[in-house]
């Protein structure tokens, strides 16, 4: 009972990131009709710059101690971040701790002018393109952007740690009166909590916003409101940013989780279109479902019970399910009529 | 007008044929003349027509084709290991076995199209790879790769660490410490390896062509086209879209079977999608649903990959040495993005840039020069007559 | 046989196939689109050799009626009858190759083959009937094929263009390759979806001459049309759509009377 438990909060978190990417995928498809191969991408530089963000925090300068001597006696040569120089030791401390959650707002800069510049300059030219094309294209930037990273940042995964607060295990068993054996990462709820409270931003921003309502019209029928007098295109270049957003940040908050290499996106990437089609191509609420519940289901798949019953099914239990769903939910499971039919 | 296209088949053929045979002389002069290189241009070229004939013909684009690859080289090398060193029986049941395979992929894969087909070949070749790396192992070696061994002495050696050769054993043939592959004693390493594959890539582009140009062919071409319709025209498309998928399968499984040929160790690395990636790159780089284009694609980034990933910011500092010494750092420096390591950008960029400008792949450029210049030479002749439009 | 059979053999639910001389007979087909009552009630017969018109306003059905006999739309009710074989249910290539084809409002070509190869896939399609490989047969080689093929393109008038593809070719140009297309596979009925739109006074004509032609080697047609003058020069009997329903049924002159369909498509013609 532990055990399962613990699996599911396990499925929990990495479901949350599925669901985020997924929601993203899902909303520039269901909007701007584009199959985005670079979105795992995006996703990863999100993630550095949570890494970019403590490299920051952490340029120091050299500070000969006047208190403390190294072993030979010498005075310490301290290395001192610029960061307390300027706020102080404490907020500076603060800052230099509590860098992977602040490192959101990076993201969202960041990623929003990523997310500009890539509709603007790429995304906006494949519209009427092929499907095939679309793939072709950003798969080929995904390429770039990976190499980009990894011929700055190296190709090892570079560790992340949370902040100091939530860097411990929680007994949740205790909490909810399960015994004292189910304990869990802090970070990890933190995640689960972060992915769930965006979902929620981002559905109410689609459901009672102006903006959102166009936007959900357009997913439902693109010529109707072109029709309607609205330049939905217009708005596309929002929508793009808002999913680079969404992935961004999603990158940024799972760096302490998973130590982020260049190739992340990619293994992201494949899972997260696994997702969208088991969810339904074009229903967000069928991306969130299917993220979480391939997110659990891989969980439990790697349990060492199952494991020993079925050898190797962690590593294709997501594909699995995948290959199933399509054969038998041919729209997936929440997916709409008409989308993407054959 | 048969007669016409026959002779037209003939010569594209035969050119075809005789460019691949002098392969060695006319990379010479470009650095690229030896035979591992070579024998890697005709094994991808081998790859990346049979992609073709699905890609190209019924627009179905399968990111898992590199699963196939991974089968044939599995297969042959587990030949090698049991049966015999002769390359024969090794291709031979690898090309079947990638065919049984990839019957099986398409069977189900093929119940969907578009995007959702290719999502479920780049599934299944990624489980395919996952295995290779779990499960599979007592098969596979996972990390480590099979290869080929000396014969085993003691029964109770894993197959993996020694072999047994039944066919070779009963024939009597000694065998020195490293066993190589032959064709009928034929060594299929250096340029007879390389030959050896020019002339199975012939063979194969003769196949590809004939099928191309049967009824078979126009009936992918037809599906490519306008599936629906041919619904309605009493044509059942799934047959076809199988038998296309197990042929491209099979001339995966041949390419995967001659790489182990040419160099007797299996890897799972060669199952990602990474890989599947490569190909398609290939095919639209020469351009998608032309005979010739893939193999010159697949000629190309071959090329390339030996060259640019070769390439260092030393080479790069002398290539720029006429700029000035800042200029020239700065142009080292942004170039080596590109190079050693950094291949992988190149190859990204190219990409991009082929889909962007230039969809129908080198090909497509080929005949819009050619195009221009047999308007430039018309507008010659005419133009005595037609005063030319102002610019 | 199939599940559809089942259920039309069922007590009850049954449903006669028609008369002898019948060759497509719908019975009670009904069809909506979420709420949209797009076809109900509809029934009718089509008699062997005879060219039936459907005339009806915009969005009546009459493109639905089609695609719920050529098997691309399932009913919700009712059931289409071919020659005493029940077609729903049946996939479209099944229908296809038990002799109904189709030429579809919307030009449907092979916009990457050929004009030729265009009319070649049907053709091949009805001397095969089903699955074939064989890499080195071509049709290029079948000479009483490509005749065949020839003589039906010369019939539609694109003789001159038999290597053009067919991306390139004008949309009344395409009509006709359509025409071609289910023409050379001489299928037993004939389904045809507006032919003449967008084609010139003079095409019209032209295809209008074609397919009396057609009708003296005794081929069943089903015929939609909005031109009154191709409809009055063609059709043996006529069958009047209307928000789904059929108001009207009977020969040209009967159907020129009728109040019911002056109101409901006459009227809002000459508006
Ligand atoms: N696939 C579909 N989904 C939803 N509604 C549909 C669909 N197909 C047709 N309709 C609706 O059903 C009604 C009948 O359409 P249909 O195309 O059969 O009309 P029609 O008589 O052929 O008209 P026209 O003369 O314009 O071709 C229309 O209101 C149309 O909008
Ligand atoms: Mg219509």
């Amino acid at each position: 009972m532990d055990a399962i438990f613990l699996q599911f909060l396990n499925g929990l978190d990495k479901g949350g990131a599925y669901a985020l990417i997924a929601l993203g995928l899902t909303l520039v498809f269901g909007t701007l009709g584009v199959v985005n191969f670079a979105h795992g991408a995006l996703f990863m530089l999100g993630a550095f710059c949570a890494v970019m963000l403590r490299k920051i925090f952490n340029i120091s300068y050299e500070r000969v101690s006047e208190t403390e001597v190294d072993f030979l006696g010498k005075p310490l040569k301290e290395q001192i971040p610029y960061l307390k120089g300027i706020f102080g030791e404490d907020l500076g401390g603060f800052m230099l701790d509590y860098s992977v959650p602040l490192s959101i707002f990076l993201a969202v800069i960041v990623m929003g002018i990523v997310g500009f510049i890539m509709e603007r300059g790429l995304i906006r030219h494949f519209y009427k393109r092929p499907h095939a094309d679309q793939i072709l294209v950003t798969f080929g930037l995904a390429i770039v952007v990976g190499e980009l990273i990894r011929h700055y940042f190296g190709a090892n995964p570079i560790p992340q740690a949370a902040p100091k607060a939530v860097s411990g295990s929680a007994n949740i068993g205790y909490l909810v009166g399960l015994g004292p054996n189910v304990i869990y990462p802090w970070w990890r709820l933190v995640y689960f909590a972060f992915s769930v409270s965006i979902i929620f931003g981002v559905f109410a921003f689609l459901k009672f916003t102006t903006f959102g309502m166009v936007v959900r019209a357009g997913m439902q029928d693109r010529e109707t409101v072109g029709l309607l007098g609205i330049n939905i295109e217009q708005k596309f270049t929002i929508v793009f940013a808002l999913a680079a957003i969404v992935a961004g940040v999603a990158g940024a908050m799972y760096t302490p989780i998973l130590p982020p290499d260049y190739n992340m996106g990619m293994d992201f990437l494949v899972l997260s279109f696994v997702v969208v089609v088991v969810g339904g191509m074009g229903s967000l609420e069928g991306a969130v479902l299917a993220g979480f519940l391939l997110g659990i289901l891989q969980s439990f798949a790697s349990m060492q019970a199952v494991q020993n019953l079925l050898p190797g099914i962690s590593q294709i239990i997501v594909y699995l399910v995948a290959v199933v769903v399509l054969l038998t939910l041919p729209r997936g499971l929440l997916g709409r009529k008409g989308v993407m039919e054959d | 007008m048969d007669r016409k296209t026959n002779l037209k088949d003939w010569t594209l053929f035969l050119g075809f044929a005789a460019v691949v045979l002098c392969l060695p002389i006319i990379l010479d002069p470009i650095g690229a003349n030896y035979p591992d290189l070579l024998q890697k241009i005709a094994i991808f070229g081998i790859f990346a027509i049979g992609f073709n004939i699905l890609f190209g013909l019924t627009g179905y684009l399968s990111f898992g084709h590199a699963a196939f690859i991974g089968v044939g080289s599995y297969m042959s090398l587990w030949s090698f290991k049991l049966l015999t060193m002769n390359v024969l029986p090794a291709i031979a049941f690898s090309v079947i076995l990638a065919g049984m395979f990839a019957y099986l992929i398409g069977f189900v894969s093929l119940r969907r199209s578009g995007i959702y087909f290719s999502i479920l070949t780049l599934a299944f070749a990624q489980m395919s790879y996952s295995l290779a790396y779990s499960v599979l192992t007592p098969i596979t070696n996972g990390e480590t790769g099979l290869q080929t061994r000396a014969i085993r002495t003691d029964p109770a050696t894993s197959l993996l660490d020694g072999d047994i050769r039944i066919i070779d054993q009963a024939l009597g043939i000694q065998e020195a410490s490293v066993p190589t592959t032959h064709f009928f004693g034929m060594a299929m390493s250096g340029y007879t390896g390389f030959y050896f594959c020019a002339v199975l890539l012939i063979i194969c582009f003769f196949i590809a062509q004939r099928l191309t140009n049967s009824n078979f062919g126009m009936m992918l071409k037809a599906i490519k086209s306008n599936q629906n319709r041919l619904n309605y025209t009493g044509i059942h498309t799934r047959p076809y879209l199988i038998a296309a998928f197990v042929i491209s399968g099979m001339y995966a499984g041949l390419a995967g079977s001659l790489m182990a040929v040419t160099d007797p160790i299996a890897g799972a690395e060669r199952m990602q999608w990474t890989a599947s990636g490569e190909v398609v790159l290939m095919t639209i780089l020469g351009g998608v649903g032309t005979l010739v284009g893939p193999v010159l694609g697949a000629g190309i980034i071959k090329y390339a990959e030996q060259k640019v990933s070769s390439w260092n910011e030393g080479i790069l500092d002398s290539f720029f040495s006429f700029l000035p010494e800042g200029l020239q750092h700065f142009m080292s420096g942004l170039g080596a993005l590109f190079v050693g390591e950094g291949w992988h950008t190149t190859l990204g960029l190219l990409f991009m840039i082929i889909v962007i400008f230039l969809p129908g792949g080198i090909m497509e450029g080929i005949r819009r020069i050619a195009a221009v210049f047999a308007r430039k030479s018309k507008s010659n002749n005419t133009s005595a007559a037609a005063p030319q439009p102002a610019e | 046989m199939s599940a559809a059979e089942d259920i039309a053999n069922e007590p009850g639910r049954g449903f006669d196939r028609g008369t002898a001389n019948t060759v497509l007979h719908i019975d009670d087909v009904h069809k909506s689109f979420s709420g949209l009552h797009a076809l109900s009630d509809v029934d009718l017969d089509v008699r062997e050799g005879e060219t039936h018109a459907i005339i009806g306003p915009n969005g009546a059905g009459k493109s639905t009626l089609l695609n719920v006999c050529v098997g691309r739309l399932k009913p919700d009710r009712g059931a289409v009858v071919f020659d005493g074989e029940v077609l729903t249910g049946k996939h479209p290539h099944e229908i296809n190759q038990l002799g109904v084809a189709r030429v579809f409002q919307t030009p449907e070509v092979f916009p990457e083959l050929s004009v030729l190869e265009n009319v070649m896939v049907p053709a091949l399609s009805k001397r095969d009937g089903h699955f074939r490989l064989n890499p080195f047969k071509n049709f290029f080689g079948e000479k009483a094929l490509r005749d065949e093929a020839e003589n039906v393109l010369e019939s539609v008038g694109l003789q001159a263009q038999l290597t053009d593809m067919a991306s390139v070719m004008s949309r009344g140009d395409k009509r006709r390759l359509e025409l071609a297309m289910g023409l050379i596979q001489h299928p037993r009925l004939l389904l045809l979806d507006e032919p003449t739109a967008g084609m010139a006074r003079h095409d019209t004509n032209a295809t209008i001459d074609l397919l009396k032609k057609i009708k003296e080697g005794g081929m069943t047609k089903v015929i939609i049309e909005h031109d009154m003058h191709v409809v009055f020069s063609l059709a043996d009997r006529i069958s009047v759509l209307a928000g789904g329903r059929i108001i009207a049924q009977g020969t040209p002159d009967e159907i020129k009377e009728n109040p019911k369909v002056k109101e409901a498509y006459l009227g809002e013609e000459q508006v």
